[in-house]
């Protein structure tokens, strides 16, 4: 059996809005330092996935089992000790703290380190993201780009085991998706392990090594990434070709 | 000319008091989005359990507001945790109703305890001292140490908010209390400790006020009247705007008094009027650490 090697576990986790089936019965396994994709069309039920995972949203049905251990009950800032760290597609910064604060908070809180210990780790995340220079800046007043750097600094500081992308490649040049991408290998080094919703493929498919197609909240297909994207039901979805 | 100079600081001595009672208020407002209607009579419970320990139980008034200090914070932590916690959420009326029938349940309680006579805090000649600020400028011991009191109660939780780590989580919370869960904050901890602080914070302003007035158990909600045009003339959320706030509150006040006495609570209204419609948002909107 793989359970004992598996990071985290969706067992058939379901969760509606009266008619309307955001997540149903979702299967998934990311095993230790495992990196996933998620695809999927607009209101696939993506980020309702992220918000279930990380607790902001609770299913319907099914269970949540993090390195052994049922987290479905568990509120959100439990689930962030316990090592889940996310950014968000849209950033959403604390934008009257500096992003130094931003981070320090993550780090004191999130990965209750010390006062001391948060100054260096968010020393080192500055330093990984390209936003030494604006350390002392309020988060309000930061550009898209730093902001979105904003987002997985902030959640790099909470020292997460498992890392939850959403979307951060969007509306980057060329040379910031490649500069992102080798970010990103950078934290798989450190053990952690991934999962990334992303439109930008080229710069998904650079990184992981599993892929879930979603659809209607529900896993249309997953496997390895040629295959998902080679797969009829990707075709489908991608390209109205009927599956 | 002597004479405006008076009323300017007589005012800006009054803005004091009001700050005080307004600083609580501000405070639960601008970290969790909680108008506590409770505020003002919370004070003159404050006030009550400052008396019984001090004029009745014989400890020096020092040592009672300590105590009290102590006993507010504690009883707002569990106020937060027990009754407020289960009504905050995205509707505004379950905490305004909550809080109003505290009010009522506290007047009431108080009202059966002590009974409705006036009372007064004991603090000696401090009550009567005056000091020479200028050759033709006296101002009373009493009222300035109660200004004196809100620029350092401001200015320490100034220092809480941004040089402790408990305050940048204040902060967070104030800026975006979903977010700042995912990032590791128990946010039900973070209300409760404000809620907390609020009352301990409120406990300076009940010793001023007892020191310097008479109050009964019915003082509470005109008191929060004046603490309310406070915050919303300052800005909601900020606390020096507060502080601010008061001081136009309270020299309006003053000169209405000085053209008519009558005047003195209309001009106070009229002054915050003013203010709401030349600047709806008050006078300095997101200068605060946690306007959003």
């Amino acid at each position: 059996m793989m359970a004992n090697r598996s990071m985290l576990e969706l067992k058939g986790i379901s969760k509606a809005f009266g008619a309307i089936v955001v997540a149903s019965d979702i299967d998934l396994t990311l095993s230790r330092g495992e990196a996933l994709g998620v695809i999927g069309p607009n209101g696939a039920g993506k980020s309702t996935l992220f918000n279930l995972i990380t607790g902001m949203l609770r299913p319907d049905r099914g269970r949540i089992i993090l390195e052994g251990e049922d987290i479905t009950q568990m509120p959100p800032e439990a689930r962030c000790r316990a090592g889940l760290g996310r950014s968000f597609q849209i950033p959403l910064p604390f934008t009257h703290l500096t992003v130094f604060e931003n981070l320090s908070v993550a780090a004191l809180f999130g990965a209750q380190v010390s006062e001391a210990e948060a100054v260096q780790l968010c020393g080192e995340i500055l330093s990984l993201t390209g936003l030494e220079t604006k350390a002392n800046v309020l988060a309000g007043s930061l550009p898209l780009l730093d902001r979105k750097r904003l987002e997985l600094a902030r959640a790099l500081a909470t020292r997460p085991r498992i890392l939850l992308l959403d979307e951060i490649a969007g509306g980057l040049t060329d040379a910031e998706c490649h500069l992102l991408v080798e970010t990103i290998r950078e934290i798989r080094k450190g053990g952690v392990a991934i999962i990334w919703i992303e439109h930008v493929v080229h710069a998904l498919l650079a990184v992981v090594d599993g892929l879930i197609a979603l659809d209607f909240g529900k896993i249309a297909t997953q496997g390895a990434p040629a295959d998902v994207m080679r797969s009829k039901e990707v075709q489908a979805i991608y390209m109205g070709v009927p599956a | 000319m002597m004479d405006w100079l008076d009323v300017a600081t007589q005012g800006i001595l009054l803005g004091g008091v009001y700050a005080l009672f307004a600083l609580g208020l501000s405070l639960v407002f601008g970290i969790m989005r909680l108008v506590n209607l409770a505020h003002g009579d919370l004070i003159v419970l404050a006030a009550y359990f400052v008396l019984f320990t001090s004029s009745m139980a014989g400890l020096p008034l020092g040592v009672a507001t300590a105590l009290a200090i102590a006993a507010m914070f504690v009883l707002g932590y569990l106020l937060q945790r027990f009754v407020l916690e289960r009504v905050l959420g995205d509707e505004i009326m379950p905490p305004l109703l909550v809080t109003f029938g505290l009010s009522v349940i506290v007047q009431n309680a108080l009202l059966l305890t002590f009974g409705a006579d006036s009372r007064r805090l004991q603090a000696g000649a401090f009550e009567t001292g005056s000091v020479s600020l200028a050759p033709a400028l006296k101002v009373g011991l009493a009222p300035l140490t109660t200004l004196v009191a809100a620029v350092i109660v401001i200015a320490l939780l100034q220092l809480l908010f941004y040089k402790t780590s408990i305050g940048r989580a204040f902060r967070a919370t104030a800026d975006n209390p979903e977010i700042a869960q995912l990032m590791g904050i128990n946010q039900r901890r973070i209300f409760a400790i404000a809620v907390g602080i609020s009352l301990a914070v409120s406990v300076v302003a009940a010793v001023s006020l007892g020191v310097r007035a008479n109050f009964d158990p019915s003082i509470g909600p005109a008191r929060l009247l004046y603490a309310f045009e406070a915050v919303i003339i300052g800005g909601l959320g900020s606390l020096w705007g507060t502080l601010a706030g008061g001081m136009v509150v309270g020299i309006a006040q003053t000169i209405g008094a000085r053209i008519n006495p009558e005047w003195q609570i209309l001009a106070g209204h009229l002054a915050f009027l003013a203010v709401l419609m030349i600047k709806p948002r008050g006078l300095f909107p997101g200068a605060g650490h946690d306007a959003r």
